[in-house]
C-alpha cells in the first residue's frame, strides 16, 4: 500500500440552494478540486461519489455516471461509483477512493459527496433521512433520528450527570465558527440560552440541537504521495482512513451512550496513523445532534467516558485546549447535506492544515481528524490527515 | 374440570382512558351541557386515543378474559366481534383480534353488526355452537368507538369500550339458563353506507323502539323461564344513556338495588355494542354464587336479546386479579377539552399532506 | 403499498415473537437466524428456537417527541422509549396512557396493542405493540399462554387535562 495525498479540494456553498440543481453543485465541487490540484481530467482514473438518497430526494438513481456525464467526461469512459452509508456516505466514498489509490489500482481519483435535500418538503426529507435508522423496528413505532438521539441524551444525562446546557454549548460553538465560514448554511451566532430555549423537537433536544437539511457538495482530488508535489505545494497525507460498523438499531447496542463503531474506527485509525488524540489540533466531529458531538468526543478518546459534559463547560475543545473541534461550524452550522458531509469535513481539514482557513484558521494545525456517522452509529468513519512537511 | 350447562367461562373489559363531560361539549354548541348531562344521566363519556379502535379494544378485553380463565387461545373455535364501528367496511375485525390473541388459524371468525346488540347476538351464536359441541370455546365481543354528529344529542353519549366473553361448558362461572329474542323492523336509528355519522328518529327512538323491544323481550323471558323480577339479584339493560335503563327497569318492577351494578353508562357513556356486556361484567365482578342475573340487550333497527344467567360456585375461584375491575374504569380517566377530543376523533378537517 | 412488508411481521408486532439460542440461551427480538453472542456463530445455525416475550419491561431511556414522524402527527406529543424486557431484549416503542411528566427511567411497563400506522384513509391499518405503565393491581399471576402479553391500562385517578 502506498501513501495517498489530497491534492485539491472543492466545495459549494451549503444551504437551501433553490436555484441550483444536483448536477450543478456536483460538478462545481468536482471541478474546483481538479483545478485546485492542477490535474488534467485526462489523467483521472475514477470518480467516487458519496450520496445517500438521490432516488428518494430527486427520483434519480444511477447518479455517479450522471455527474461524470455533466462534467463532460462521459467520453473518457471512466468508472464512476456511488457509495451509500446514510450520513457517512461521504466518508465511505473517501475510504473507497483512498483504497483505490493506495492499492495502485488508480493513480488519481476524485472523491465527491453531494446531496440535494430541499426539493422535497421538510417532513418528507425527515422521513427519508430517518430511514438511516431501522425502519422495521424503530421508525415503525414513531421513532425519528432526533428522537433516537434524544434517548441517548437522556441516558447520558441520567448516567453521567450531563447538563442540558452542556449539550447546548456545542451548537453555540458551531454557530460562532460558522459565522466565519462563507460557505456555511448558518452564519448567525446563537447563545447557549437560545439553544436551551429553542422549540422542542424530542425532549431534551430542541431545534437548535439538530443539524439542518442542506443542499451542498464537496470534493477532493486524491493521488499518490510520491508524485504529489508535481500538483501542489502543500500535499496533505491521508495518515489513516478507517470504517467500523455496529448494530443497525440503537436498542441492540452494547451501551446506549457509546458508539462502538466510532470507538473501533478511532482505535484503528490512531493505530494506522501512529497518533494519539493529543496529537490532533483540528477535528471535525459528527454533531448531527448536539449529544452526538459529546458522545463522539468520548468515543474518539479525546475525553474519558462521561466527561464530555464537563469538557463543554470548560470550553476545552473550543480553542482553549490542544484540539479545536468543528472550525467549519460542524454539521450543526456549516450544514448537513448528508452524502457531502464526510467529504466536506476533509475539505475543511485540508484548508486548515494548509493554513488557508482565513478567519477561522487554527494556528499551528499539523494533524487533523474527521469523524462521520451514519444513522445512530451503525457506521462510523475516522480519517486522520497530516500536513506533509 | 367441571362440566355443566353452557355459559360464561371468562370475561374481560377494556375502556379507553380519556373522558369528556357534557358540560365541555355543550359549551362548544351553546347548549347547557350540565342540564343535558343531567337529563341523560351521563356525567362523562369515554373517548378512544387516536391509536385505538375496535380492533385494539377487542384485543385488550379478550387478552384479559383469556388470562383470567387460563384459556389456551388455540382452543377457541369461534370468534365474533359485534360492532357498528369496525375500522374496515370490508375486512373483518375478528381475524385481526384472533391473530393478536394467538387463536388463528383453526377457528371460524366473523364480524356482526346489529346496531347496539351485535355483541349479544354473538353470545347467542356462541351458545349454539358450544351447546351443539361443534366448538369448545366461543368468543363473543361487543365493542364500539361510536360517534354522534357534532352538536347532535348523540354526541353527549356516544363513547368507546369493549367487553369480551368466553363461552364454553367447562368451569362455567355463569351458566346461561335461557335466552330469547324479540325482533321487528323499526327504523329508529341507522347509518347509511358511506355516511360518517348515524341518523336517528329523535323521540321515535324511545317508546316504539327501545322501550317496546326491551320491555317485550324481558316479558318473553319471564314467561319462558317462569320467573318474576324477584328471582333476579341483578338486572342489566342496554343503556344508551343513564335514563332509559332505569325507566324500563322500574317499569318492569326492578329496584334500584337490582339495577345498581348493571348501570355503567353514567360514568363512561354509551359504549353501544359493549354497553350490556360491560354492565354484565360489572355485575360479575360483584355477584355471588347462586345469584341470578337478567340481561336484556337492545339494537336499533330493532331487536332485543335477553339472557337468564345463574352465577356458579366456580365464580368464587375465578381469578379477577388480572386486568382491571369495571369499577376502576368507572372511577378513573383523564378529561379532555373539546378541541383535543375533536382532534382525537377525526372531527377536524386536515389538509392534504 | 407496503402490505406484505407489514403483514409478514405480524407474529412479532402482535405477539412479540422473538428467538432464543439453544447454544448460549441468549434471547433476541426480533428473532434472528444466527446468534450474535455465541463465540462461534455457526454453532447457532438451526438452533435458534422461537420464544415469545411476555411484554413486561422497564424503561431504560425515553423522549417526548414533539416533531412527529409522518403519520404520527395526531399523537403529538408522544412518548418514545427504550424498554428492557424481562427476557432481556431491549425494544423501541411508544409508551401510551401516560402524561409526559409521569415518565421516568425505571418505569415498569407492559406491552399493549394499538394502531401503529395507517396507509392513508383508504389503505391498510397496521397494528402492533406499544407499552403502557404497569398497574400494581395487575401484578397478579399471569395466565393463559405463557407468552401471551396481557394488556396494560393506566387509569389515572387525577383529572388532569390532557
Amino acid at each position: 500500500m502506498r501513501d495517498v495525498a489530497i491534492l485539491g479540494t472543492g466545495m459549494t456553498k451549503f444551504g437551501e440552494l433553490w436555484d441550483r440543481s444536483f448536477r450543478e453543485i456536483g460538478i462545481e465541487a468536482g471541478f474546483q478540486a481538479l483545478v485546485d490540484g492542477k490535474l488534467s481530467s485526462h489523467d483521472l482514473g475514477a470518480l467516487y461519489l458519496g450520496n445517500m438518497a438521490s432516488g428518494a430526494f430527486l427520483e434519480q438513481e444511477h447518479i455517479a455516471p450522471l455527474i461524470l456525464d455533466y462534467a463532460g467526461l462521459a467520453g473518457h469512459h471512466l468508472p464512476a461509483i456511488r457509495v451509500e452509508a446514510g450520513g457517512a456516505s461521504g466518508a465511505l466514498a473517501l475510504h473507497e477512493g483512498y483504497l483505490a489509490v493506495a492499492s495502485g489500482a488508480y493513480d488519481f481519483v476524485v472523491v465527491g459527496g453531494a446531496e440535494k435535500m430541499t426539493d422535497v418538503s421538510d417532513t418528507e426529507a425527515s422521513r427519508i433521512v430517518d430511514a438511516t435508522a431501522d425502519t422495521e423496528w424503530e421508525l415503525v413505532f414513531g421513532a425519528t433520528l432526533p428522537s433516537l438521539w434524544a434517548m441517548v441524551a437522556r441516558k447520558h444525562m441520567h448516567e453521567y450527570g450531563t447538563l442540558r446546557e452542556d449539550l447546548a454549548a456545542l451548537p453555540a460553538h458551531d454557530h460562532l465558527m460558522a459565522s466565519k465560514n462563507p460557505l456555511a448554511h448558518f452564519r448567525n451566532k446563537v447563545s447557549v440560552d437560545q439553544v436551551v430555549n429553542s422549540g422542542m423537537v424530542a425532549d431534551p433536544l430542541g431545534l437548535l440541537d439538530c443539524s439542518p437539511l442542506s443542499d451542498g457538495a464537496a470534493a477532493v482530488l486524491l493521488g499518490p504521495m510520491e508524485s504529489a508535489r508535481k500538483y501542489t505545494d502543500t500535499p496533505i497525507r491521508i495518515a489513516a482512513s478507517q470504517i467500523a460498523c455496529d448494530t443497525m438499531a440503537l436498542h441492540h447496542r452494547r451501551d446506549l451512550t457509546t458508539l462502538d463503531s466510532t470507538v473501533f474506527a478511532a482505535k484503528r485509525a490512531f493505530s494506522q496513523a501512529r497518533r494519539k488524540p493529543a496529537d490532533i489540533q483540528v477535528a471535525e466531529i459528527d454533531d448531527a445532534y448536539s449529544i452526538a458531538g459529546l458522545v463522539a468526543l468520548e468515543d474518539l478518546g479525546f475525553v474519558a467516558k462521561g466527561e464530555a459534559g464537563a469538557a463543554m463547560r470548560d470550553g476545552r475543545f473550543f480553542g482553549k485546549g490542544t484540539t479545536m473541534i468543528n472550525a467549519s461550524g460542524g454539521l450543526k452550522a456549516q450544514g448537513r447535506p448528508f452524502g457531502a458531509v464526510g467529504v466536506a469535513q476533509v475539505v475543511e481539514l485540508v484548508r486548515q492544515l494548509r493554513g488557508e482557513a482565513k478567519d477561522r484558521q487554527v494556528s499551528g494545525a499539523q494533524v487533523g481528524l474527521a469523524h462521520n456517522v451514519g444513522g445512530t452509529g451503525a457506521t462510523s468513519a475516522v480519517t486522520i490527515l497530516e500536513r506533509a512537511n | 374440570m367441571q362440566h355443566s350447562e353452557a355459559g360464561i367461562v371468562s370475561y374481560g373489559v377494556y375502556v379507553p382512558r380519556y373522558r369528556i363531560t357534557p358540560a365541555e361539549i355543550g359549551q362548544v354548541w351553546g347548549v347547557d351541557g350540565v342540564a343535558m348531562g343531567q337529563g341523560l344521566n351521563i356525567e362523562r363519556k369515554s373517548v378512544p386515543a387516536p391509536d385505538e379502535d375496535t380492533v385494539t379494544i377487542s384485543t385488550e378485553a379478550l387478552r384479559v378474559a383469556l388470562a383470567r380463565g387460563r384459556i389456551d387461545p388455540q382452543e377457541i373455535g369461534a370468534l365474533y366481534v359485534g360492532s357498528e364501528s369496525h375500522p374496515y367496511a370490508v375486512k373483518p375485525t375478528a381475524t385481526i383480534v384472533a391473530h393478536a390473541v394467538g387463536a388463528t388459524p383453526s377457528l371460524t371468525a366473523a364480524d356482526f353488526e346489529f346496531a347496539c346488540k351485535a355483541g349479544t347476538a354473538a353470545i347467542q351464536t356462541c351458545l349454539g355452537l358450544v351447546r351443539s359441541e361443534m366448538i369448545r370455546y366461543g368468543v363473543a365481543i361487543g365493542t364500539d368507538t361510536s360517534q354522534g354528529a357534532p352538536g347532535d344529542a348523540l354526541e353527549y353519549s356516544a363513547s368507546a369500550g369493549g367487553g369480551a366473553l368466553v363461552i364454553g361448558r367447562e368451569n362455567v362461572i355463569a351458566s346461561v339458563n335461557h335466552t330469547v329474542s324479540y325482533t321487528t323492523d323499526t327504523p329508529d336509528f341507522w347509518r347509511r353506507e358511506g355516511q360518517r355519522y348515524p341518523s336517528h328518529g329523535g323521540r321515535f327512538t324511545g317508546e316504539p323502539a327501545y322501550f317496546r323491544h326491551v320491555g317485550e323481550c324481558a316479558k318473553l323471558m319471564f314467561k319462558q323461564a317462569g320467573t318474576t323480577t324477584k328471582d333476579y339479584a341483578h338486572a342489566v339493560f342496554h343503556q344508551p344513556n343513564g335514563k332509559f335503563p332505569r325507566r324500563i327497569g322500574t317499569q318492569l318492577g326492578f329496584t334500584d338495588d337490582q339495577l345498581r351494578y348493571g348501570m355503567v353508562t353514567p360514568r363512561i357513556g354509551n359504549t353501544y355494542s359493549a354497553a350490556a356486556l360491560i354492565g354484565l361484567a360489572n355485575v360479575l365482578d360483584h355477584a355471588k354464587p347462586g345469584e341470578r342475573i337478567l340481561v336484556v340487550g337492545y339494537g336499533s333497527g330493532a331487536g332485543s336479546d335477553a339472557f337468564d344467567l345463574t352465577v356458579t360456585d366456580a365464580a368464587a375461584q375465578y381469578d379477577r386479579s388480572i386486568g382491571l375491575p369495571v369499577q376502576q374504569y368507572l372511577d378513573s380517566g383523564v378529561e379532555l377539552s373539546y378541541s383535543v377530543y375533536a382532534k382525537f376523533r377525526g372531527k377536524i378537517h386536515m389538509g392534504e399532506a | 403499498m407496503a402490505i406484505a412488508r407489514f403483514w409478514r411481521e405480524t407474529p412479532r408486532r402482535y405477539n412479540l415473537g422473538g428467538s432464543r439460542c439453544l447454544v448460549c440461551q441468549s434471547v433476541y427480538f426480533p428473532p434472528r437466524t444466527v446468534c450474535p453472542t455465541c463465540s462461534t456463530h455457526r454453532q447457532s445455525i438451526g438452533k435458534m428456537e422461537p420464544l415469545q416475550l411476555s411484554g413486561d419491561g422497564e424503561v431504560v431511556s425515553y423522549t417526548v417527541v414533539h416533531e412527529a414522524a409522518i403519520g404520527f402527527e395526531m399523537q403529538v406529543p408522544y412518548v418514545l422509549a427504550l424498554v428492557r424486557t424481562t427476557e432481556g431484549p431491549l425494544l423501541t416503542g411508544q409508551v401510551v396512557n401516560v402524561v409526559p411528566d409521569e415518565m421516568r427511567v425505571g418505569l415498569k411497563v407492559r406491552a399493549t396493542f394499538r394502531k401503529l400506522r395507517e396507509e392513508g384513509p383508504a389503505g391498510v391499518i397496521h397494528y402492533g405493540y406499544k407499552f403502557a405503565p404497569r398497574e400494581e393491581a395487575e401484578a397478579g399471576p399471569r395466565a393463559g399462554r405463557e407468552a401471551e402479553p396481557a394488556p396494560a391500562h393506566s387509569p389515572d385517578v387525577s383529572r388532569a387535562r390532557a
